[in-house]
């Protein structure tokens, strides 16, 4: 990196030892991004050209060049292609119902009520820092086929499913525990957004006769489209790599109906296929790095 | 002012106190706040359902999980599935790992990234796009694009099933560099100029001027980092090979598994809440930097 840096630094900077202790200043950051991002995703590229195998570790250069060959036997493995359906659940499901839930709250949090706004807040956030395996344990507890909820449909009569083992019901729970865990954060965005629309335009539209409805319509929806874009792209990159809450609760099952692509990658990991393995961890780069494109195109002209 | 509010009934008080603080209660009518509070009440109540279950789970017995699985509340509270936990072999190890791997990645942090993005508001360089654009990238390169590599680079420097292994990846997380360097960038430039002018070094400016006046940047990178730390699974999950260097997370999990044969949820849900609580503590006094350091992550 640094010999790169050596013309420019002669050329730009002041002088080339405020140069150096600069990046003396960025050492420790750097190592670790060098040891753990840039080095690792490119190790990435090169293993899914591969088809490199947990036991060739020790001798990798050994190993057969395959060219795109990962790539077109992941497209049609019909279980990365179930995979990439799933995960595109998650983010459909996911994305809107956070972000719906996350911006009514906020928008309720800002309207005027003052009494217990801290508390609701702090309630609201909450999930956000609690631990995932713990919760998934809570949320098993609950949905077990004996368990808290079942019993509670018990008392209205209802005779509840084994939600985790079932196909079809496994998903929505899974789903509901990422929604959980997450509107808290784009509820405090949003909220962030808010607190930063001028309150004179309201006052104005007020006395101009706008009702609340009007107001939200066509001053907050509008001002706050950057903050909803933003919000929304973060939240897709998230649910895009969703993990934890589908490996915790049903590790992919039942019948891999809850196996995202993360979880995917990880199981091809597992059974020693590393070269897959990291062919589809590049297809999971290049959507997120696809979103995050957008994200900047969209924003920028606003921003 | 206390008077006058006493003179004036409830709703009229609150509605003057609202107005004064924001226009916005213009915008309210009446009769929607006792319906806006009971449908944030409700919500309220759906959000902390989670909390409850586990708090009344764990204070059931062995026996009352077999007559009655899915019960709302115990029958007889007992403190039973706690003092069976500490018990548990290994339970202390994870949990003294959990701390160890905290603080390596704590200190990495404040010494990465109050370092890093100090240099990245404050100084000029040659390459700093370029490292800034390093910070941007390693936001957005997904996890799952880099454990395999990461995983085979840390077995090549023999740190798999070590806790220093665990908390590596951790130590300069770009989030905490992208904080600080907004922070630094609300200090002023006149600060430091005449810190140079006097003659001081960029280290001794550092250390003298900028860290004192860094103290909030600082609590949120704490927050952030040991947040990111404690909770963190499924890299632990990889690298963590024998019980010996498992965190809590992952022993829970395990502990999980192993006794989901004798469906022992009282033990389990004593193992949820010793991992939840010292986080769930730490937000309930220090909210604002939590708050900040999500924000932060919006990269507004």
């Amino acid at each position: 990196m640094t010999t790169t840096l050596v013309p420019g630094a002669r050329r730009r900077a002041r002088n080339s030892r405020r140069t150096a202790v600069a990046w003396l200043f960025l050492a420790p950051f750097a190592v670790v991004f060098l040891l753990y991002t840039a080095v690792p995703t490119v190790a990435a590229l090169g293993f899914s050209l591969t088809d490199l195998r947990g036991s060739d570790l020790r001798h990798p250069l050994a190993v057969d060049f395959t060219g795109l060959d990962n790539y077109l036997r992941l497209f049609q493995d019909p279980t990365f292609l179930r995979d990439i359906l799933n995960t595109g659940v998650f983010v459909a499901v996911g994305v809107p119902s956070t972000m719906v839930i996350g911006f009514a709250l906020a928008v309720a949090l800002n309207s005027g009520i003052r009494r217990l706004r801290g508390v609701f807040r702090t309630v609201f956030f909450a999930p956000v820092v609690t631990n995932v395996v713990a919760v998934a344990l809570i949320w098993q507890y609950a949905f077990n086929a004996g368990g808290t909820v079942n019993k509670a449909l018990g008392y209205i009569g209802l005779a509840g499913p084994n939600w985790l083992d079932d196909p079809h019901l496994a998903m929505p729970v899974v789903i509901l525990l990422g929604v959980w865990r997450n509107f808290g954060t784009a509820m405090v965005l949003f909220l962030a957004g808010l607190q930063a629309v001028p309150e004179d335009v309201y006052e104005a539209a007020a006395l101009d006769g706008a009702g609340r409805w009007r107001q939200l319509r066509h001053i907050t929806l509008p001002l706050l489209l950057p903050t909803t874009l933003m919000v929304s792209v973060l939240l897709t990159v998230f649910y895009l790599q969703v993990f934890d809450e589908p490996y915790l609760l049903t590790d992919g099952g039942p019948l891999g109906s809850t196996e995202s692509v993360s979880l995917y990658t990880y199981h091809q990991f597992g059974s020693g296929q590393l070269g897959m393995s990291s062919a589809a961890s590049f297809v999971m780069l290049l959507l997120v790095l696809l979103v995050s494109v957008v994200q900047f195109r969209l924003l920028r002209p606003r921003t | 002012m206390t008077a006058v509010a006493a003179s004036l009934n409830d709703a009229d008080a609150d509605l003057i106190a609202t107005a004064a603080e924001a226009p916005i209660a213009l915008r309210t009518p009446s009769v929607g706040r006792p319906l806006l509070y009971g449908a944030l009440v409700l919500c309220a109540l759906l959000t902390l359902l989670p909390f409850f279950w586990v708090v009344s789970g764990s204070l059931r017995g062995l026996d009352e999980f077999r007559s009655d699985p899915g019960a709302w509340l115990p029958r007889h509270v007992t403190l039973d599935n706690f003092g069976r936990l500490f018990r548990t072999e290994g339970f202390g190890r994870f949990l003294t790992n959990s701390v160890l791997v905290a603080l390596m990645v704590v200190i990495g942090n404040i010494v990465a990234a109050s370092a890093a993005g100090y240099a990245l508001a404050k100084l000029e360089f040659a390459g700093k796009r370029l490292a800034f654009g390093a910070v941007m990238a390693a936001m957005m390169v997904p996890f799952t694009t880099v454990f395999v590599t990461q995983f085979v680079i840390t077995v090549d420097m023999g740190l798999a099933d070590t806790l220093t292994g665990i908390a590596l990846p951790g130590v300069a997380l770009p989030l905490s560099v992208f904080i600080m360097r907004q922070y630094a960038q609300s200090v002023p430039d006149e600060l430091l100029e005449a810190a140079r002018i006097d003659g001081a070094g960029e280290f001794r400016i550092f250390f003298r001027v900028f860290l004192p006046l860094a103290g909030p940047a600082v609590a949120t990178i704490t927050i952030m980092s040991f947040l990111n730390s404690w909770n963190n699974f499924i890299w632990p999950l990889i690298v963590a090979q024998s019980t010996a260097s498992y965190t809590l997370p992952v022993g829970l999990a395990a502990t999980s598994q192993a006794a989901q044969h004798v469906t022992d949820y009282g033990l389990v849900l004593a193992g949820a809440i010793v991992v939840m609580l010292p986080v769930l503590v730490l937000f309930l006094f220090l909210q604002r930097y939590f708050v900040q350091g999500i924000a932060g992550s919006g990269m507004r």
